[in-house]
Formats: structure tokens, sequence, C-alpha cells
């Protein structure tokens, strides 16, 4: 029985991907899990893998165009099946055939607003396509070229201005408010928003503005957990460490565990509080920042933790995120600990209910239970918590259940 | 206003500069007695007499340098060299005389000679005799080019040549003779060398070409507007000096350009052209600009073959379209 892969929806406010590369043409085979394509969301570039063995029967998304997300972009089935794609529900004026029918003569009909071509990299365009869209200020990877070999020529200008004059882009996101005072004085030098940065620019205003946020911080002893640490990583090869950060995510995962209301979403008029334990692990990159997701980090050992960490933290870092490491985050951890910062405090990720700020690992003077001054080793960890959703008093036990799954780290390997 | 042909039109141009100054004479094979090879001299012999009308040898080199000789000394020769091929046998005394003594000579000479010639293919005389070499004329800077597609504008620019004071190659079309058009009677109607002129207005493409090529692409003008498209059609009538700023005025309009030339691509008007427009309205294409002309072979005699390798209506159409974006 033949099926469609969609355009996965990565994220709560992705409306749209689009294709970048295929990895895989018609007639390859393909495992459960292979990665058959790259896609671009406004956050990254990510793999879409298959989620069935088979072939690849058809490729229904061009190179460049952007699908809303659920859209078929292509079937897979048996090698020799006869595949009814009508029966499918693949509609034969799928967004991928906008570009043949812009080709079409003369006084081509206007596209259809909705699916605009987004390409990546450098775009093909007339010399006076070129200067118009420099006039008008339209960026031409907006634009869908129905030249030769896509080549955006006048006409494709003249009725992408028609078209956004008529409807402003539907999935066009809320203007980002400007601060209203002057400038610090007159030089400066203006650089746009990258798409990244605009989405963070809008999620982080909206969270700060909707979300209550509160915080509660706490100290952690972690001497015990580095000496854990250090007689695991004996145990193992040395290319296959843990590191810190995988023993936060362990410990965040069991706290988890305990306090459900936290492992939650605010929702308009309930809270959903969610089967599975996904930690975020917020990964700095030159264009901007990521989250890459470690799915179910209740039910994975510290080593399976480690080895996958190190991968979706690579593939982060390389900007080829796979789509089940883009969404479905519960809770995120932030750290920061490696820039020397002491402590600090987070933006929460809508719609998820806190996120944990983690400070480096310092030896600091201490009062032992013998009342003696000595040398400890201590970590600083503030929860951003939202306030619809949970109280201070709930937050402030979660973060007791992380601080002891660190300080009795048997408990990260029970 | 009177509607005579091509071969008129010329005849009335010679005859009219003939009485308004009495240095003006013709010189060349077959002018005299037998009244050109196109008819365009019949009945000169008798109006002006032997001394203004000179048969002379077949032999171009001579012609071409007894008439530079002759307006050096003051008159104002009209040299006619039997077809455009045969020039080249004359191409020193051309080139390197005419074009250059002005100069050469610190100014001190002028050389107001005026070189007719027949150029183009069409006609089935073969490979030899049916060229269309216009731009290597066009190439030497001393020598002025003209080339016009109109009987107006073949008497109005010859008018201009005798009267201009330096050497004019003045290109007619074998093809054209017979073709008629609307012609001003008045014996001081001139058409400025140098100056292209725009036959047809249009807002979707232009078209520029000159010569018998101007009739092939107003013919694919009217074409193209019966299926909406409305092409701007530029003349350029002179070769050199080259008057390439309605083109550049247009192609701003358009933004897009075919050349239609009955020579053949390699180094040609439409390559010289299309240059001009890269160099100075890159900004204003749309489309890559195309260039119509001869199959680069020498011209055949069979008549199928020979039509298949000039320029036609339907090339110029089919390059508008391309340039459109159009199937």
């Amino acid at each position: 029985m033949a099926d469609l892969i969609n355009m996965p929806k990565l994220g709560f406010d992705m409306a749209e991907g689009t294709l970048m590369e295929w990895t895989k043409k018609v007639g390859d085979a393909v495992a459960e899990g292979d990665v058959i394509a790259m896609i671009e969301t406004d956050k990254a570039n990510v793999e879409v893998t298959s989620f069935k063995a088979g072939v690849i029967r058809q490729l229904l998304v061009k190179v460049g165009t952007a699908v809303p997300v659920n859209t078929p972009i292509a079937i897979i089935g048996a090698a020799d099946e006869l595949i009814d794609i009508a029966a499918l529900g693949v509609k034969p004026a799928a967004p991928a055939a906008t570009l043949e029918k812009a080709a079409a003569p003369a006084k081509a009909e206007p596209a259809p607003a909705a699916p605009a071509a987004v390409k990546a990299g450098p775009v093909t365009a007339s010399p006076v396509a070129r200067r118009m869209a420099d006039e008008l200020g339209i960026d031409l990877h907006q634009v869908a070229g129905s030249g030769p070999e896509g080549r955006i020529v006048k006409r494709d200008i003249e009725e992408y201005v028609k078209v956004h004059a008529q409807a402003p882009k539907v999935a066009a996101p809320p203007p980002i408010p400007t601060p209203s005072f002057a400038p610090p004085g007159e030089g400066y030098r203006a650089e746009l928003l990258t798409p990244m940065r605009q989405t963070i620019a809008r999620r982080m205003t909206e969270s700060k503005q909707q979300a209550p946020h509160f915080y509660i911080t706490m100290d952690v002893d972690m001497a015990a957990a580095l000496d854990l640490r250090k007689q695991l990583n004996a145990l193992l090869p040395e290319t296959e460490p843990i590191s810190v950060n995988d023993l936060l995510v362990k410990a965040a995962a069991i706290a988890l565990k305990q306090f459900p209301n936290i492992n939650a979403s605010f929702a308009g008029n309930e809270v959903r509080i969610h089967d599975r334990i996904n930690i975020g692990i917020a990964v700095s990159r030159e264009v901007g920042l990521v989250t890459t997701v470690l799915q179910d980090a209740d039910k994975k050992s510290l080593a399976q933790i480690a080895k996958e960490s190190r991968e979706i933290i690579a593939r982060a870092r390389e900007g080829r995120m796979r789509a089940e490491e883009m969404v479905g985050g519960t809770l995120n951890i932030s750290n920061l600990g490696m820039y020397g910062v002491e402590d600090f405090i987070a933006i929460i990720s809508p719609p998820q209910a806190a996120v944990l700020a983690i400070g480096a690992i310092q030896r600091v003077p201490v009062v032992d239970e013998a009342g003696q001054l000595a040398v400890g080793t201590r970590m600083k960890v503030t929860i951003s918590a939202d306030h619809r959703v949970t109280d201070g008093a709930e937050a402030a036990r979660f973060l007791q259940a992380f601080k002891a799954a660190l300080e009795q780290p048997m408990r990260l390997v029970l | 206003m009177a509607r005579i042909t091509y071969r008129e039109a010329i005849s009335q141009a010679l005859r009219e500069e003939m009485y308004r100054d009495e240095r003006v004479f013709i010189m060349g094979e077959e002018v005299g007695v037998w009244g050109g090879t196109y008819a365009v001299t019949r009945g000169f012999l008798d109006e002006f007499g032997e001394k203004r009308v000179k048969d002379t040898p077949i032999a171009e080199s001579v012609i071409a340098g007894a008439a530079t000789g002759a307006a050096m000394a003051g008159l104002r020769p009209v040299a006619e060299i039997m077809t455009i091929n045969f020039a080249f046998l004359a191409l020193d005394q051309i080139v390197n005389h005419a074009a250059k003594l002005h100069y050469m000579f610190n100014g001190q000479i002028r050389v107001p000679v005026v070189f007719r010639t027949v150029g183009g293919g069409g006609r089935q005389l073969g490979a030899t005799h049916s060229q269309t070499p216009d731009v290597i004329f066009a190439h030497f800077p001393g020598l002025k080019v003209v080339a016009p597609g109109t009987p107006a504008d073949a008497k109005g620019i010859l008018k201009s040549a005798i009267r201009d004071d330096d050497p004019v190659f003045f290109i007619e079309h074998a093809t054209l003779y017979s073709v008629r058009g609307d012609v001003p009677e008045d014996e001081d109607f001139l058409v400025p060398i140098g100056v292209s002129d725009v036959k047809r207005q249009g807002k979707d493409v232009t078209l520029v070409s000159y010569s018998k090529m101007i009739q092939v692409t107003l013919e694919a003008a009217d074409k193209l507007a019966e299926q909406g498209i409305e092409a701007e059609v530029i003349d350029l009538r002179s070769l050199r000096p080259l008057d390439t700023q309605p083109i550049l005025e247009s192609v701003r309009k358009t933004n897009r350009l075919v050349v239609v030339e009955e020579g053949w691509r390699s180094f040609g008007v439409g390559a010289e052209i299309s240059s001009t427009v890269a160099e100075q309205a890159f900004d204003y294409l749309d489309a890559p600009i195309r260039r119509v002309a001869q199959v680069e072979v020498p011209l055949p005699y069979n008549r199928r073959l020979e039509q298949m390798a000039l320029p036609q209506v339907d090339d110029v159409i089919r390059a508008a379209k391309d340039v459109l974006y159009l199937k």
C-alpha cells in the first residue's frame, strides 16, 4: 500500500517549509528512518526521514518550492505497485505545479498567493527583474521565477507586487514592535533581520508579554556528580564520554517524572500535561539560537543520552537537524556555564511551562555540616516558570528533585 | 508626396542633385549607354551628357580611385560599384584612401565622394554575388556607411550623402528596387546620415534592423500585432555613424531586444548593437538579446536553400516570442 510523506510540522508555529534538496530520487529504495529530503524552515535546515520502507515512487514538490505543512511531498510504495494518486488524496494542482503553470504563455494567470516559492542560495533573475526587486525592496528569494530554468523575469516581479498589494501573505508574522525612542547618536549600520532572528524576536517577545515568568534559583553541590562522571568515563571509550550536560538532562528528566505538572504547556483554557519527557537543549550557532530535542530522556540511560545528544548537537551546529529533533520539547535547558556565567535567567520558550538556566560549576567556600569552612563544588540553577501553569512552591520542589538527582547521582544511573 | 519605387527614388535624388550642383557627376560600369545594371540611371546620358555620365572599364579599383581623386580635386563624384561583392577589389581605394585622406593630411583635403553599390541576396545570383558584407565597410572610421530600406530614406539619404563633405558608402538592396513607398517631392528633402528611425511604435519588444530586413521586420511586426504583441521597430539606416540612442530608449521601455540583419551573425550588426545595449542598458534587460541573421554558409544558389539561409518573417516572429518568453 502506497503512502504519502508530508511536509512535517516542526514547531507549533510552522506554517510552511521549503524543499531544499531531494536526497533520494524516484525509484530509490528507502529503509525506515532514511533521510529522503532536506527542508528549510524559518529556524533551520532539517532532514526529513521516511517513516516506512519502500521505494520512492513520486516526488511531488520541486526543489526551491515552499509548501504548507502536512502537504504531501512524496509517494512511497512497493516497486511495482499500481498507485492511484487520486485515491491517496493528492490534488493535481499541488503548489509544486506553480512553476510550470507560471511558465505558460503571455499574460500568465496570477500564481496562487499562498505558496510563495521561497528559495535559498543564489537566484537567477533577469537584470531588469533584479533592478525592480532592488527598487521595490523585494527579496528575490521570495519570488517564483517563470522564465527558463526558473529565471525570475519582469512579469514575475509585477505579479508578486500585484498579489502582495492585494492580499498580504496570510502566514506573515505580526510586525515586531520597534522601540520608539531615538537611537543613541546618528551613526549606525542597519542589518536586516534574518528569518531566524525574526522568529526569535517574535517568539521571545510573545513569551515575555504573555507568560508571567517567575524565577527560583538554587545551589547544587556537584562534587558527587562530577565524581560519578569521572568513574563512568573511565569505563567508556574516550570518544564517547558523558558530559556534564548529559547529567543535567537526565536529572531534569527524573525531576519532571516526579512533577508532571512542570512537563506541561499552557493552552488557553487548559494545561496540557505531556506523556513524554523530551528535553530541549539550547545550541548556539553563528546565525542564532536553536533548540535540539532529545526525546524520551526519562527512558534512556546516561550512555544513550550522551551518544544521542552528541549527534543531535552536532547536527544542530551544522544546520541539518532532523524533523523529530526540532519539535516536541517539553522543557528546555540552557547552559552558559562554559562562559563562566555564575547564574542567569532564561526566557521560557512557548508553549513550555518552564526553562532551566544553568551556570558554571565553581569551587566556592562553603560551611559544611560540622560548621567548618570548606571548599565546595557548586552550580547555580535557575528555573523560569510560567505562573499560569505552576506556582512557586511546586517549582521549588521540582528544583529540589533536580538537585537531589545530581547530589545523589546514583539516581542518574538507576 | 508621391508613391514611387526605391529605384525611382534613387534616380530622383541623383537627378535633383545633378541639377542643383554641376560638380556632381556619375561614373561606373554600364551607367551611361546601358542606363545602369538596375536601370537607375536610364536616360541620364542623354540628359546630362558624356562629361557627367561616365562609363568606365570593368575595373573597380580604377572607379573608386578615380572618384576619390576627383573628389580631392573639388568635384562631387557618385561612383557606382555594380555590386558590393566587387567592392572588395576596390577595398584599398575605399578604406585606405577615401576614408583616411582627410585625417592623414590634417584636414587639408576633403573627399566628398559617394560610392553607390548594391548588396544582399535572394535573387539566385550564387555565393559570390549575393553577399551582405556591410559590416566590413562599417568597420573603418572615416567612412560613412548607409543602407536605406525604404524609397523615402533612399532618396533623402542619397541627397544627404552627395551634399556631405566626407566619403559615404551607400548600399542599396538588390530586391528593393521595385518596392514602392511615399516619397516627398521637395527638392530639399534630406534624411540625415547617422540618425536611426523608429518605423513603428510598440511597448512589448524592440526589433532593430535596416535595409531589406526592415521590410521583413515590419511584416513580422504586423503579424505579431495580430497576436496582441506590440513590437517597436527601429530602422538603423546608417551603420556608421551608428545612432544607438533610440535603441537604448526603446529597450529601457520594452526590456527586450531582437536584432535582424541579412548578413552573417558573427561579428555582425547584431553583435555590435547587443554589446552596446549590454553596456548601456543592462539593468533594463528582461531576456537575453536575440540575433536573427543569415545561416553561416556561402549563400546557396538553389532557390529553396537560398531562402532557408536568409532570415524570414517567421524567424523574426520566433525570436520576438523567445525574448517575450512565449511559446
